[in-house]
């Protein structure tokens, strides 16, 4: 009996820590809030190295959140890509938003939800899904370039693709109409 | 008075209860997590009841051939279909432009290039619109069919300046199929009319065994079937006619008014009802929405009448280039055949300005 009541109490003790870790650390909340979820995801799977322009700061080079995942600047003129040895298969530019490899220049995408210039404005949280399960526009159309990591986001679940979609749907808005890319040899 | 021994196990079983509940909880984390890529298939094309007898490839006599008036562009791949219907089920053609399929159908869809077969497409309904969507790649020796690998194969078979035939990836297949008002492609009122347009790019001549339309409702396999004349493009003339059916089958799967791309405003789907009219306002003299790369300086309508080189369309069906080829998938030769027939369709437009064509009044 005194043996039961102590298990008792000591498991009500437990689940107690628990959920007072969970929520210090924000678990609950991301289970709970799937906007909360989407920025845990944005924040730890890398989108602001690439979709976020890179600038000098303080502590050297790092992700500019003034222009928090708005993509490669339109306004930022870009010289001719180097010349690549054999050795060295593609390079990237200082903001970190233009790329060069055997598939031409890529830039990435404006993932904030800006009416104009924003990739998501045409696309539902389906048609996301779809975009990062198959690597395709749109989830439809041409293939989606290196180095966008589509293939390893591809294992992410349809809750946790909708949560940073849904994320996305909510940060602020930045005017930015980022370039098609290049084809190869341009 | 309580009774000490019940008590007891009652406290007991409750104990017993939150430490099964806790380990159903640990052993649910422990699973690993997986993301929806799909239903799952057969392991394998002879599971899945195609054939009466693999070994010697006889097709099960109760699966219906079929072959679509236009057919669908893969690099001249030669193509054989079948489909099955559960015995006693009935397709529900009530909304014309969207067959219902009662939940058991099968279809599928061998390619075969150079008298070898490289792949057999298949798609099975689950019910309530759920469907297995898989592609077995046949072995060199044509003995055994297994199920693709989930990317799919980038050089399944050799084809003309240096390009291959690619099996699609399983996730490739709903970029297609899930992206119209219904899944099935090729098997429609319009697709299987009697009514057979001798001018298709590719047109194949409907083999001995096939089912048509009207066999179907023969059949007594369709519920709802359409009334009225055979399904047929309205078209300002037969070159009209072809060209019109090879956009609805090779286009107009993504470009349609219903599906996920329906806010782009660029129908190329015929139904039931006149798709022409909708075909043309949505594509002559009608901007580029997003212009993508490698487009030549100035070409900037999707289709300008009378102009072909001005022509989007025309430079995107005419390319693969990956960023710029259209359909994006599924197809790594340009379809000159076909480019030829559209380049003469839009020559043949009146010019901005210009009076309308008229249409052939005969149809609806
Ligand atoms: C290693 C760099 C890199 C990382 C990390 C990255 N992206 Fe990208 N992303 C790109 C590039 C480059 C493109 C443009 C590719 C193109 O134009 O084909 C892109 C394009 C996109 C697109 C547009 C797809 C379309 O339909 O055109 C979306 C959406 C996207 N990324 C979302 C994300 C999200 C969400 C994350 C984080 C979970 C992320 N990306 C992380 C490089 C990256």
């Amino acid at each position: 009996m005194m043996f039961l009541r102590a298990v008792a109490t000591l498991f009500l003790g437990l689940s107690f820590i628990l959920v007072v870790a969970l929520s210090s650390t924000g678990l609950l909340a991301q289970e709970t809030d799937p906007v909360a979820r989407g920025e845990y995801l944005v924040n730890t799977s890398g989108c602001h190295d690439c979709h976020t322009p890179w600038g000098m700061g303080p502590n050297g080079p790092e992700p500019d959140m003034s222009r928090a995942l708005s993509g490669h600047p339109a306004d930022l003129q870009i010289g001719p890509p180097p010349d690549l040895s054999e050795e060295w298969v593609w390079a990237g530019n200082p903001t970190n938003t233009a790329y060069v490899g055997p598939w031409g220049v890529s830039f990435t995408a404006n993932l904030t939800p800006d009416p104009e210039t924003g990739v998501l404005r045409d696309m539902s949280e389906g048609q996301f899904i779809d975009t990062i399960r198959n690597g395709r526009h749109m989830g439809q159309g041409r293939p989606i370039l290196p180095p966008m990591p589509w293939p390893a986001y591809r294992n992410m679940t349809d809750e946790d693709l909708s949560a940073i979609y849904g994320y996305l749907q909510q940060i602020d808005p930045i005017p930015n109409a980022v370039p098609e890319p290049l084809p190869p040899g341009q | 008075m309580s009774v000490p021994i019940i008590a007891r196990s009652r406290r007991t079983g409750a104990t017993l209860g939150v430490a099964l509940a806790l380990s159903a909880l640990l052993a649910a984390l422990a699973e690993p997590v997986q993301p929806s890529l799909g239903e799952t298939a057969p392991a394998d094309l002879f599971a899945t009841g195609l054939y009466t007898d693999p070994a010697a490839r006889t097709v099960d006599p109760r699966h219906h051939v079929f072959s679509p008036q236009y057919p669908l562009w893969t690099d001249g791949a030669a193509k054989r279909r079948w489909m099955s219907l559960p015995p006693g089920t009935r397709i529900d053609a009530s909304d014309p432009d969207r067959w219902a399929f009662p939940a058991g159908t099968r279809f599928w869809k061998e390619f075969a290039f150079d008298g070898h077969p490289v792949e057999t497409r298949y798609m099975e309904h689950l019910g309530e619109g759920r469907w297995i969507f898989a592609t077995y790649e046949w072995s060199a020796d044509g003995q055994q069919a297994p199920l693709a690998p989930e990317r799919g194969r980038a050089d399944a078979w050799p084809l003309p300046d240096g390009r291959t035939h690619a099996i699609p990836g399983r996730t490739d297949c709903r970029v297609c199929h899930g992206s119209g008002p219904a899944p099935v492609l090729g098997f429609s009122a319009l697709q299987l009319s009697p009514d057979r347009d001798p001018g298709a790019p590719h047109a194949e001549p409907l083999p001995l065994d096939a089912v048509d339309l009207a066999v179907l409702v023969e059949r007594g396999l369709i519920a709802n079937a359409p009334a009225g004349p055979a399904p047929r493009i309205p078209a300002a003339d037969p070159m009209e006619r072809a060209a019109l059916g090879y956009l609805h089958a090779n286009c107009g799967h993504c470009h349609n008014d219903r599906g996920a791309l329906a806010d782009l405003g660029f129908d190329l789907a015929h139904g039931l009802n006149d798709g022409t009219a909708a075909a043309r306002a949505t594509s002559f003299g009608v901007a580029l929405k997003d212009p993508p790369a490698g487009l030549p300086d100035g070409v900037d309508l999707r289709i300008a009448p009378g102009d072909p080189a001005a022509s989007a369309l025309l430079h995107r069906a005419g390319s693969r280039d990956r960023l710029l080829q259209m359909p994006p998938l599924g197809t790594a030769l340009v379809d000159e055949e076909a480019i030829a027939l559209l380049a003469r369709w839009i020559a043949n437009q009146p010019r901005a300005g210009d009076p309308a064509p008229q249409t052939e009044g005969d149809n609806r």
